[in-house]
Order: structure tokens, then C-alpha cells, then sequence
């Protein structure tokens, strides 16, 4: 399960509908942009094509991507582009192409599902290490700009009771427990290079895969609360990790590949844009993204208003 | 992704690696038919009773059509996700969603194969000193038989058909094949998962067909 593919490839596997209704989406005016809008002269162009000078920015069909985009969104506002939200376009498979195509401009990365998309067996570096193949892998016409603090990737997740008892804090330590270890995961974890093979060959833990289908949500969390399971796959950005005390044990080695935030970028987006951007990729920290992602899940408010809150707070707006 | 994933679906079922070891076609498959037999066993306890007591007596149909009504509505999976965060992951959640998938199908049999006799007969059956549990057991059922038997075919295959979600958590079943292929976007591997379903459902509807025209009683088969 690399990080939220999962889900992604779920909802594009479920419905070809659904991957050309995303891809139309891209083409048509969007239906996002009044809830997304915060500056009314920058967001109202009066519908129809819009202008040479827009940019478009999309996003995931994931929330938390969704919050990243509006970020972007909104500091472009501020420093005087107009702005095209395309939000929700389901997954790589169809965006990159679109990003190619120059149909979109902006859209929030992973680095290293981005580096996967374009070269399938590369296998997990450090994020700088990802960050400079993918100034090699991408397409003539796209760019990476600098990468967040900021990640949310796959995790060796445990209960703190757990861990305190065995005292654990890397996945290495894991050697040391006794019992059978079982972790609840997609299925697809038993043959990611970091599943099983990998916890074996990189730190010696022999672990068995409980494959729980909802990609690190309630169920697998749930899994992990009840004892059915001593370990859990939790996106490291989850706002599930702090609300239960859980511990996300450290990888030194680097064997879960790196996903730090990155946008992805078109020509269209010129030094004083790519400015813009860069202010919020240098506040992104892991924290902050938890916290995002929590008002989202728990507070249950727009990815608007969350945003504008955030880049208040953090002086960007 | 180049080649035809349906062609990739059956090299991959033709494989005669997949076929054996603990994740091998036969014990996927068989714990898949074990899910489905258990999932509409219990449900035929619960079911068939009410079915024949509504059928016979006649009282609380309207109860009974309208929860089966309401019990048809509800999505499965929803159902598994709820029950396994109450008891946790294993077989007990999608077991418990399986029994309230195929409840409908087997009260609406049961129901429908008593109330099915006509009513001349079942009042010839009482005049000749028969008992409620005779008229029942000797006149109603076997001339509604094939309805009840209808009832399990429905509720068997849709069972069987749905049983894919016990491996959504953590159990076995030809689901692993299909989450797995999902997850991995190895498609061969889902589609070939996704046919033996189709086999596995296709092959139980037709037994039960045949039982249901073996048990149909002489006489009225042809009618």
C-alpha cells in the first residue's frame, strides 16, 4: 500500500465512469470554485474559458491533498494570479497526462509515489535522493519544486503500551519481542518492499500481514486498539495516531519510501509564483499537516476555511 | 499495463503454482464455500421458522415483508465495517453481515412455499383430522417446497457473491485474491479472483435449480 494510492486506485478501479468524469472535470469550469473562492476578484472571471493568465491547480481525490491544494490556492490569490481549482481528480493515471498536456498547472505531490508512477522499480533513497531522480524522471515541461517536512507514507504504527513494554521507538527493536507479530494492513503490504521481505532483509523482524482493507482507517486502527494485531500500517499524517496515543516507530534505514510533500509544476508557474508556493512548503511542517488533516476528519470543516486559518496563522495571507 | 488483463486473468489461473499451499485456489475456494454455507445456515435457522409460522398462520406478514424489505436495503459492506469495529476483526463481522444478506431471500421462501397451497386442500387436510403441524409438515411444505428451495438458491447466491468481503477483515476467502489485485494493481489478478466467484455463484445457482425442480412434487411440475 504505498500511501494513499490505495485509495486512490480504489476509487478508479471501482468506476471507469468515475476517471472520465474526473478527466472531463478538467476541461469543463469548475464546480469547486465558490466554496473554494476566498478573494473575490481573483475568483470571479464570470464563467466560461478562462483566461490565459489562469492557473490551474488541481488535487487527489483524497482530503488531505485537497487542503494542500487550497494552501497553494489561496497564496497565489494573495500574490495576484487568478486561479483555476480542479480539485478531486482521481488518480495519477489520469492527472499526470493532464498535467503534460498543460491542462493543469499545480498539484500537490508525493515523492515517492511520483517517482513510482515514472519509474516503477525505484526502490526507497532519502527524500533529497527522490527529489533529484525526479528532476530526471519527470516529463520535459514538469518540475518538482522543494518538498514540505511534511509526509504522509506508510508507518510501522503500535500502541504505546506496546511500546513502552518492549521498549521500542525503531523498527529494528522489534527483533527483541518474543511473541509472533502481526500487522494489520492492505494486502498489497505483503509485497510492497516494505512489507514483510522488507522488515526481514532490512532489520531482521519477521512479521505476518492481517490484511485489513481500509487503508489505515477505523477498522485497521481498530484492529490495533483491540490486541487482534500488534502492529498497524497508518498513514503517518493520520490524525487517528495522536487521538489514540499511538507510536509510529522510527525507520533509520529508510525502508519505507519517503512521501514528503512536493507540488509538481507546469511552465505556467513562473519564479514569482513558484515564491509563493515555496512560503507554504517551508511552514509545512509534519505537525501541521496532522493538525490540517484532523480539522478536516474531526472538526469536519471545509478545506477553505481550514486553509485560511492555517496561512493566517502562519502570516502568509 | 499493455496486455489484456482478461488473458492475464488466465495465465494466471493456470498457474499450477496458485493452485496449491495456503493461499492456493482450492483452500481460498473452499473456505469461501464454507463462509457462504455457514452465512445462509444460520440464517435458515432464524428465517424459516418465522417464513412458515407467517406462512401458516398468516399473522405479522406485513411485519415480515417489510423487514425483509428494509434487511434487503442494507448495504453489505457498510454492515461489515460497523460490526467489525463492535467485535473486532475476523470472521464474526462479515458472518453476521452474510446472515442479514440472506435472511430476505429465505423468509420470502419459506412464507411463500406455505401460503402457496391452496386453500382447498390445506381445509380438505383440516376436515380429515389433521393437525396444524401435519397440514403443515405433510401438505404445505412439500407442495411449497420448490419456493423454499427457491428462497435458498437466492439466498446462496447472493451470499456467495458478496463473501468476498470477509477478507476486507482479515479473513480468507477468494476476496484476498481480488483486494489483493486491487491493492497491487496486478488487474489479472483481481479479474481472475473476480471469475471464480462468477464460477462459484454460477455452479451453486444451477445445483439448487436442479434440486428445485427434484423436489417439486409429482403432479404439479408439469402444470
Amino acid at each position: 500500500m504505498s500511501i494513499h494510492s490505495t485509495r486512490r486506485h480504489l476509487l478508479g478501479a471501482l468506476g471507469a465512469g468515475g476517471l472520465a468524469l474526473g478527466a472531463a472535470a478538467c476541461g469543463s469550469s469548475d464546480p469547486f470554485e465558490e466554496e473554494g473562492g476566498s478573494s473575490g476578484a481573483a475568483g470571479s472571471d464570470g464563467g466560461g474559458e478562462a483566461p490565459a493568465g489562469t492557473l490551474a491547480i488541481g488535487s487527489q481525490a483524497y482530503y488531505s491533498n485537497e487542503i494542500i491544494a487550497e494552501l497553494f490556492a489561496q497564496v497565489l490569490e494573495k500574490a495576484g494570479f487568478t486561479v483555476d481549482r480542479q480539485y478531486q481528480i482521481g488518480q495519477r493515471e489520469v492527472y499526470m497526462p493532464e498535467l503534460e498536456a498543460g491542462s493543469l498547472d499545480l498539484l500537490p505531490e508525493y515523492l515517492g509515489n511520483l517517482l513510482q508512477h515514472y519509474e516503477s522499480d525505484a526502490g526507497s533513497a532519502s527524500p533529497e535522493e527522490i527529489r533529484s531522480s525526479l528532476e530526471e524522471a519527470l516529463p520535459e515541461g514538469l518540475r518538482v519544486l522543494s518538498f514540505a517536512e511534511a509526509s504522509d507514507q506508510d508507518s510501522y504504527t503500535t500502541t504505546s503500551d506496546f511500546a513502552s513494554t518492549h521498549s521500542l521507538s525503531a523498527i529494528g527493536d522489534l527483533a527483541g519481542v518474543e511473541e509472533d507479530l502481526k500487522i494489520a494492513a492492505n494486502s498489497e503490504f505483503e509485497t510492497r518492499p516494505y512489507g514483510p521481505e522488507g522488515a526481514k532483509s532490512v532489520y531482521d523482524v519477521d512479521i505476518a500481514v492481517v490484511p485489513v482493507e481500509d487503508s489505515g482507517g477505523p477498522l485497521t486502527v481498530q484492529a490495533l486498539l483491540d490486541g487482534d494485531v500488534q502492529l498497524a500500517d497508518i498513514y503517518s499524517a493520520d490524525p487517528s495516531i495522536a487521538e489514540n496515543d499511538l507510536v509510529v516507530l522510527e525507520d533509520p534505514e529508510s525502508m519505507i519510501l519517503p512521501q514528503n510533500v512536493v507540488p509538481v509544476v507546469s511552465e505556467k508557474i513562473d519564479e514569482q509564483a513558484a515564491e509563493a508556493i515555496e512560503g507554504v512548503i517551508a511552514e509545512l511542517s509534519a505537525d501541521d499537516l496532522v493538525e490540517l488533516n484532523r480539522q478536516s476528519v474531526v472538526d469536519q470543516a471545509s478545506s477553505a476555511d481550514i486553509a485560511t486559518g492555517w496561512l493566517t496563522e502562519k502570516g502568509l495571507l | 499495463m499493455n496486455e489484456n488483463p482478461f488473458l492475464g486473468a488466465l495465465e494466471w489461473l493456470s498457474d499450477p503454482a496458485r493452485w496449491t499451499g495456503p493461499s492456493g485456489i482450492p483452500l481460498r475456494t473452499a473456505e469461501h464455500l464454507g463462509y457462504t454455507a455457514l452465512g445462509v445456515l444460520v440464517a435458515a435457522l432464524i428465517a424459516v421458522p418465522v417464513g412458515l409460522y407467517v406462512g401458516h398462520t398468516g399473522r405479522f406478514k406485513g411485519l415480515a415483508v417489510g423487514a425483509a424489505g428494509v434487511a434487503r436495503a442494507l448495504p453489505t459492506l457498510g454492515l461489515v465495517t460497523l460490526f467489525a469495529l463492535l467485535v473486532g476483526i475476523g470472521l464474526t463481522a462479515p458472518l453476521l453481515s452474510f446472515v442479514i444478506l440472506a435472511i430476505p431471500s429465505l423468509l420470502a421462501g419459506a412464507y411463500s412455499a406455505v401460503e402457496s397451497a391452496d386453500p382447498a386442500t390445506v381445509d380438505a387436510a383440516r376436515a380429515q383430522g389433521m393437525t396444524e403441524w401435519q397440514i403443515l409438515t405433510r401438505v404445505e411444505l412439500p407442495l411449497g417446497m420448490p419456493l423454499l428451495v427457491g428462497g435458498v438458491r437466492g439466498a446462496t447466491v447472493q451470499v456467495v457473491a458478496t463473501a468476498m468481503l470477509a477478507a476486507y477483515v482479515g479473513s480468507g476467502g477468494l476476496g484476498r485474491y481480488i483486494f489483493q489485485g486491487l491493492g497491487s494493481q496486478d488487474y489479472p489478478q483481481m479479474i481472475a479472483g473476480s471469475l471464480l466467484v462468477i464460477v462459484l455463484a454460477l455452479v451453486l445457482d444451477l445445483a439448487l435449480l436442479l434440486l428445485q425442480r427434484a423436489t417439486a412434487p409429482r403432479g404439479t411440475a408439469a402444470a
